[in-house]
């Protein structure tokens, strides 16, 4: 029985280290029956570590870590029964066909035979690639891999899903295919934990999450708290024809009062207020003449701006 | 505790059987692999046997008895195709499986442990070896070329090769970084192929080289079946499986440690 707010994995002081290097260095957090929990972050934030040490396939170098109550460090095996993973690379097993995928997969957890087929064929259909169910894995598309291994980490009905940035990679018609499935895995109650860097996923998905920089987690809370908490309701985005970074630098002091706060980006200066259309009336009143103007809600990208500084996929093309 | 023991054990059993049942569903669409495997070893067998056979004749033993030289060398090319057939699915599959093809990634998100893997991974082995060898004998038989009822038992002999080679072959996946590594196992191989002992006796070589020769795995295993399919047990054939079954404990043991580390990071 499934009981109200059961944590499935508690993290105490979390931390891993590599050598000299530390990749995650003390994180707390908790995740709870029912919830889709996200890890946001740049990469090399520590995300995927800490995915990792929760999939029991990487040793904690200190803290405490429990997964289902169990310590992953002597009950790996156990645990690993009732996780489903599908990691950032698929790691299908390209000698085998996509039914085999399935089914030999589902022998690993000690599945049977006939329980492992029909299982098989209804993740095949959940993820709509039944017509391809005797394809080679090389066959597929990107998206179409990526969902097989959604429906292979369901193989086992796990208690917690760990999906190792879900959508990275994919084009946007395959991205929303694979959001449409996970979020009816979130309607029927499966336990969901997702790294991202998407900030559009993020607040998609996920019902809470944390934001790591650095081995560290920097904020926390559902995506609406973190937006009300770290930034203001409403962003002004200005560009000034092909005004670069110094010269953004030197405009924004002039700007100075106009909104709850002004952040100089490369390419753009923001405005941070809880009224966009006083903000803009503002500007237009002290003679400030951008080429161009965007009013938006605040988003998660703006959180993360704020607490580090710096955009989020700033190094993706 | 015999409980827990027995309980143990057929987790392991049925963790590494979930290996070998992928195995055999990855490569039932690829037997002719497996039977160009023994073709190879029956050419062996014609050439060295019957074309070089013929023109040595008898040979006559240390301990006095004669026999026909394809009868002397047969047992020693059965070793052989024990060896390389297991050679062939553990270094060089594993490694593609391993570092290639990462099957072994996915594998361990699974409640599956190295040591299962590793298990799993020579019982397909000894299936593999196990095919090469069968056919072997057979071919043996039909040519005469066993001469007691003790040749029967040059069968498991060459389970204990098998294990043995599954044991090293196993590591070396482990070691191996790039396809040009197989060149370095392959002419290791050759070496033992050609001077463990399948042409001539050891005792035929000069007294320094023969330790080298006693360090082979191969000399053991080609000393062990010969012994068998001559008639000839001796008390040394402990010794070689002692030291044959030691090699696939020690292989297996290093490489799930080295599975382990290069996986759990």
């Amino acid at each position: 029985m499934p009981i109200q707010n059961e944590v499935l994995v508690r993290a105490v002081d979390l931390r891993k280290s590599y050598g000299e290097h530390e990749a995650v260095r003390g994180v707390d957090f908790e995740i709870l029956r029912g919830e889709a929990f996200g890890f946001l972050g740049a990469n090399g934030a520590g995300k995927s570590t800490t995915m990792r040490m929760i999939g029991c396939v990487s040793q904690p170098t200190g803290g405490t870590l429990e997964v289902f109550d169990r310590d992953p460090r002597t009950e790996g095996a156990s645990i690993r029964a009732r996780l489903g993973v599908v990691p950032q690379d698929n790691t299908l097993d390209g000698m085998l066909t996509v039914f085999e995928n399935l089914v030999v997969y589902a022998g690993y957890f000690g599945i049977r035979k006939k329980a492992a087929r029909e299982k098989a064929a209804e993740l095949l259909d959940f993820v709509q690639l039944t017509p391809r169910s005797k394809d080679q894995v090389s066959e597929l598309s990107g998206g179409m891999q990526r969902r097989l291994a959604i429906a292979r980490s369901l193989i086992n009905d796990p208690d917690l899903v760990i999906l190792d940035e879900p959508t990275t990679g994919l084009d946007p018609q395959a991205r929303h295919l694979v959001w449409e499935r996970l979020f009816q895995l979130k309607q029927r109650g499966v336990s969901i934990l997702l790294t991202t860097h998407y900030m559009d996923e993020a607040e998609q998905l996920c019902d809470r999450l944390v934001v790591m920089d650095e081995g560290r987690i920097i904020a926390a809370g559902s995506p609406r708290e973190l937006i009300d908490t770290h930034v203001t309701k409403e962003v002004v985005e200005l560009r000034f024809g092909a005004a670069h970074t110094t010269e953004l630098a030197e405009l924004a002091p002039a700007l100075a009062g106009v909104g709850a706060q002004i952040e100089p980006l490369p390419d753009k200066i923001l405005v941070y207020t809880d009224d966009a259309d006083d903000t803009s009336a503002a500007l237009e009143a002290r003679g400030v003449q951008p080429t161009s103007t965007l009013a938006r809600r605040a988003t998660l990208e703006d959180v993360f701006l704020r607490l580090t500084g710096r955009a989020l996929v700033e190094d993706e093309a | 505790m015999s409980v827990i023991a027995y309980s143990a054990a057929r987790a392991t059993l049925r963790s590494s059987g979930s290996m070998l049942n992928r195995n055999w569903i990855a490569m039932r669409r690829a037997w002719i692999l497996v039977l160009s495997g023994v073709v190879e070893s029956l050419l062996f067998l014609f050439a060295f046997g019957f074309g070089v056979g013929a023109l040595v004749g008898d040979l006559t033993l240390a301990d006095g008895t004669t026999v026909s030289y394809t009868a002397y060398v047969a047992p020693a090319i059965l070793a052989n195709a024990a060896m390389m057939g297991v050679l062939a699915e553990t270094a060089i599959n594993v490694f593609a499986k391993f570092k290639w093809m990462k099957v072994y990634d996915g594998i361990l998100n699974t409640p599956l442990r190295p040591w299962d893997v590793a298990l799993g991974e020579v019982w397909w082995a000894l299936i593999r070896g196990g095919t090469y060898i069968a056919a072997f004998v057979v071919v043996m038989a039909c040519f005469g070329l066993l001469d007691s009822w003790w040749s029967l038992l040059a069968v498991p002999a060459c389970v204990f090769i098998a294990l043995a080679f599954a044991g090293i072959g196993l590591t070396l996946a482990t070691f191996f970084r790039e396809w040009t590594d197989f060149d370095w196992m392959n002419a290791v191989v050759f070496a033992m192929f050609l001077f463990g002992g399948t042409f001539t006796p050891v005792e035929a070589y000069p007294s320094f080289a023969q330790p080298v020769v006693y360090a082979m795995p191969l000399y053991h295993g080609i000393e062990l079946v010969r012994g068998l399919s001559l008639g000839q047990p001796s008390p040394w054939m402990l010794l070689h499986i002692a030291y044959l079954t030691a090699l696939c404990l020690g292989g297996m043991w290093v490489a799930q440690r080295r599975l382990s580390k290069a996986l759990y990071k």
